[in-house]
C-alpha cells in the first residue's frame, strides 16, 4: 500500500484505516457478492437463461420494474410539489410535516407493509372511501404501487429541496420584471433548474422500489403472474430449495441494481457539471 | 459522486451543507396568488397524509384497539420476548462493528488523497443498491447447506444460516454504509488543518483522533449510529431469508410481526409493530435535533445577513 503514500500529509493512521476498510469491505460485501456471480457462471448459461426468462419470472419483472417506474413517476410529480410547498410556503405544522417526510426510511418495512394493508383494505380508513368508486387497492397491482410509492417518497423531496433552497430568487424577479407571468417563470426559469435533481431523486426511488420486499408482500396478495414481485419469487424458490433458480433471478436483479447505481452516478455528475 | 448518496436519510442529513435560505412568500412581488398557494399546500398535504400520517397513526390505533390489557399481554408472550432479545442482540453486534468501519473508512477517505477514491465510495454504497432479499441470499450461498462452505461448517457442527450468526451477518450487510456515509462528507468539509496542528504540537494519532476529530464529528457520528441502529432493528427481507423462522429461536421483531399478522393476531402484530414505530419516531426526532444542532449557529448567522424575510427561525 506504499504507492498510495499521501503527499504533504503528516497525519498518521492511513495504512491502518485503509487496511481495515478494505479488509472489512471485502469480507462483508465484495467476496459474498462475487460468490453469487461465480456460482451462476458455474451452473452454466443455458440453465441460467431458462430460469431467468421463464414466464412466471418474466411476469414478475414486468410487475416489479413497471410498477416501480410508475411509483417513481408519482414520486417525481408529488415529490416536486411537496418540496416546493415545504420550501416556499408557510403553514402551521410545516416543521413536523418536513420531519415526517423521512418516515419511509425510518419505519421498518414490515411495519409499513401491515399498516398500509390495513389502511387500504376494503374496510380500512382509506380503502372504504375508494371502494364505492370501484377502486380496489389491497391485493391488486395498485396495492403494489401504493407500497412502492410509500417506500420511495422521500427521495425526490430530499434531492429537490436543497436545490430549491439555493435557487436565486432574483432570477425569478428579473423574469417577472421582464414581463413573464408566474407560469412562464416557473416552466422557463424554475423548472429547468429543478428537473435534474427531480430526475435523480426519481431514479433513486426507482432503484429502491425494484428491490423492495417487506412493505410489498403484505399488500400485494402475491398471486403468481399477477401480483408477485421479483424479490418474492427469489424467496419462493429458496423455500423450495431451488438454489440455482433463486441465484439466477438474483443475478438479474444485481445486474439491474449495478446499472442503476451507474446511471445515478452519471446523473449526479451530469447535473453537477451542467451549464458550467 | 458523493453529493447524493443512495441511502435515504442521508441526502438531507449532509451536515456539511451550507445554511439554507428560507423565504416568506409575501416579500416577493411575483409570488403565486393565494388560491394557488393554498391549493398546492392542500394537494401535497393530502398526498403526504394518505401515505405517511394515516398509516403511522393506524399502527398505534390498531395496537391499542382491543385495549391496553391486550397490548401489554402481547409482550408477555415468550416468543415476543425472545424476538425482542434477538433484535437487541443483533443490533448490539452489528452497530458497533459498522461504527468502527465507518470511522476508519471516513478517516482514510476524508483525510487522505489516493487513486480510486470514488470507486471505493461507490463500493461502500453497494449494499444500499442491493435488494434486501438478495443480501440475505448471498450468505445462504456461502454458508448454507448447499453453499460453498456449507459442508465444512456442517462437519464442524457450526450453524450460520438459520441461526443467529447468519442474522447478524445479513444485518451487518444491509446497515454497512450508514455511519461511513454520514461521516465522509462531514469530515471532508472539515479538512485536516486542526489535526495537522495537533500532530505538529506533539499529539500522537489516537490523541489527535479523540481530542480533535471526535469532538468535531460527534453529532454526525451520533446520527449515523441512530440510523444504523434503526435499520438494524427493523430489517426484514435480508433477515427473513437467512433466519429459517424458528419461533423463539431465530425470529427477530419484524419476523415475529409477520408471523402474528399471518395468523390474524392483528392486535399483537401491531403491538410489536408499535415498538418499532416508536423507534422510527425517535429516529426522526433525533435527525431533526442533530440537524438543528449542527446547523443552528450557521443558520442564525445567515439570518442576520439576510434581508429579513427569513422569519421562520
Amino acid at each position: 500500500m506504499r504507492f498510495f503514500a499521501p503527499k504533504n500529509n503528516v497525519l498518521p493512521g492511513f495504512r491502518l484505516a485503509m487496511g481495515f476498510t478494505l479488509f472489512y469491505l471485502s469480507l462483508i460485501v465484495l467476496i459474498p457478492v462475487a460468490a453469487i456471480f461465480i456460482k451462476t457462471a458455474a451452473a452454466g448459461w443455458s440453465q441460467f437463461w431458462q430460469t431467468a426468462t421463464s414466464p412466471r419470472v418474466v411476469a414478475s419483472y414486468r410487475l416489479s420494474f413497471g410498477v416501480s417506474a410508475l411509483a417513481a413517476l408519482a414520486n417525481g410529480v408529488f415529490g416536486l410539489l411537496a418540496a416546493w410547498v415545504l420550501v416556499r410556503y408557510e403553514f402551521i405544522g410545516k416543521r413536523m410535516v418536513d420531519a415526517l417526510v423521512d418516515l419511509p426510511f425510518a419505519l421498518p418495512t414490515a411495519v409499513a407493509g401491515i399498516s398500509l394493508t390495513t389502511v387500504y383494505a376494503e374496510t380500512g380508513w382509506i380503502g372504504q372511501w375508494l371502494k364505492p368508486l370501484g377502486v380496489k387497492v389491497a391485493f391488486t397491482p395498485l396495492g403494489v404501487l401504493v407500497a412502492l410509492t410509500f417506500i420511495g417518497l422521500p427521495f425526490v423531496v430530499r434531492t429537490v429541496q436543497p436545490v430549491l433552497q439555493d435557487l436565486d430568487r432574483e432570477v425569478e424577479d428579473a423574469a417577472a420584471s421582464l414581463g413573464a407571468n408566474r407560469w412562464q417563470t416557473f416552466y422557463r426559469v424554475i423548472f429547468p433548474a429543478l428537473w435534474p435533481a427531480a430526475l435523480t431523486g426519481a431514479t433513486l426511488a426507482f432503484a429502491r422500489a425494484v428491490g423492495e420486499y417487506g412493505s410489498v408482500i403484505f399488500i400485494s396478495g402475491n398471486m403468481p403472474m399477477r401480483t408477485e414481485i421479483t424479490p418474492l419469487l427469489i424467496v419462493t424458490k429458496l423455500e423450495q430449495y431451488d438454489y440455482a433458480g433463486a441465484t439466477a433471478i438474483a443475478v438479474v436483479m444485481l445486474v439491474a441494481s449495478f446499472s442503476l447505481l451507474l446511471l445515478i452516478n452519471l446523473l449526479q455528475w451530469w447535473s453537477a457539471h451542467r451549464g458550467t | 459522486m458523493s453529493a447524493i448518496p443512495l441511502h435515504p436519510l442521508t441526502p438531507n442529513s449532509n451536515l456539511a451543507r451550507l445554511p439554507r435560505r428560507t423565504g416568506g412568500v409575501q416579500s416577493f412581488p411575483n409570488a403565486e396568488p393565494a388560491w394557488i398557494r393554498w391549493s398546492l399546500i392542500a394537494v401535497s398535504l393530502a398526498f403526504l397524509a394518505s401515505f405517511l400520517f394515516v398509516p403511522l397513526t393506524a399502527v398505534f390505533w390498531e395496537a391499542f384497539r382491543k385495549g391496553a390489557a391486550v397490548y401489554w399481554a402481547s409482550f408477555q408472550d415468550p416468543d415476543a420476548r425472545s424476538a425482542i432479545r434477538l433484535t437487541l442482540l443483533t443490533a448490539m453486534i452489528a452497530v458497533p462493528l459498522n461504527l468502527v468501519f465507518g470511522v476508519a473508512a471516513a478517516w482514510a477517505i476524508a483525510k487522505f488523497d489516493f487513486p480510486g477514491k470514488s470507486v471505493l465510495i461507490t463500493l461502500i454504497d453497494l449494499p444500499f443498491a442491493v435488494s434486501p432479499v438478495v443480501s440475505g441470499l448471498i450468505y445462504v450461498l456461502l454458508f448454507g447447506a448447499q453453499g460453498w462452505w456449507g459442508p465444512w461448517l456442517a462437519a464442524h457442527n457450526i450453524r450460520i444460516i438459520f441461526a443467529t450468526p447468519g442474522i447478524v451477518l445479513a444485518t451487518i450487510f444491509v446497515t454497512f454504509p450508514f455511519v461511513a456515509r454520514e461521516l465522509i462528507p462531514l469530515m471532508q468539509s472539515q479538512g485536516t488543518e486542526e489535526e495537522q496542528a495537533a500532530i505538529v504540537l506533539g499529539a500522537n494519532g489516537w490523541q489527535t483522533f479523540f481530542r480533535v476529530t471526535l469532538p468535531n464529528i460527534r453529532w454526525g457520528l451520533l446520527y449515523g449510529v441512530i440510523l444504523c441502529n434503526a435499520r438494524a432493528m427493523g430489517e426484514f427481507g435480508a433477515v427473513s431469508v437467512v433466519s429459517g423462522h424458528v419461533r423463539g429461536l431465530t425470529n427477530t421483531m419484524p419476523l415475529h410481526i409477520e408471523i402474528l399478522y399471518n395468523e390474524y393476531q392483528f392486535a399483537a402484530a401491531f403491538a410489536v409493530a408499535s415498538l418499532l414505530a416508536m423507534l422510527a419516531l425517535i429516529t426522526l426526532a433525533a435527525k431533526t435535533a442533530v440537524t438543528w444542532k449542527s446547523r443552528g449557529p450557521l443558520e442564525d448567522h445567515a439570518n442576520h445577513n439576510s434581508t429579513g424575510d427569513a422569519h421562520e427561525h
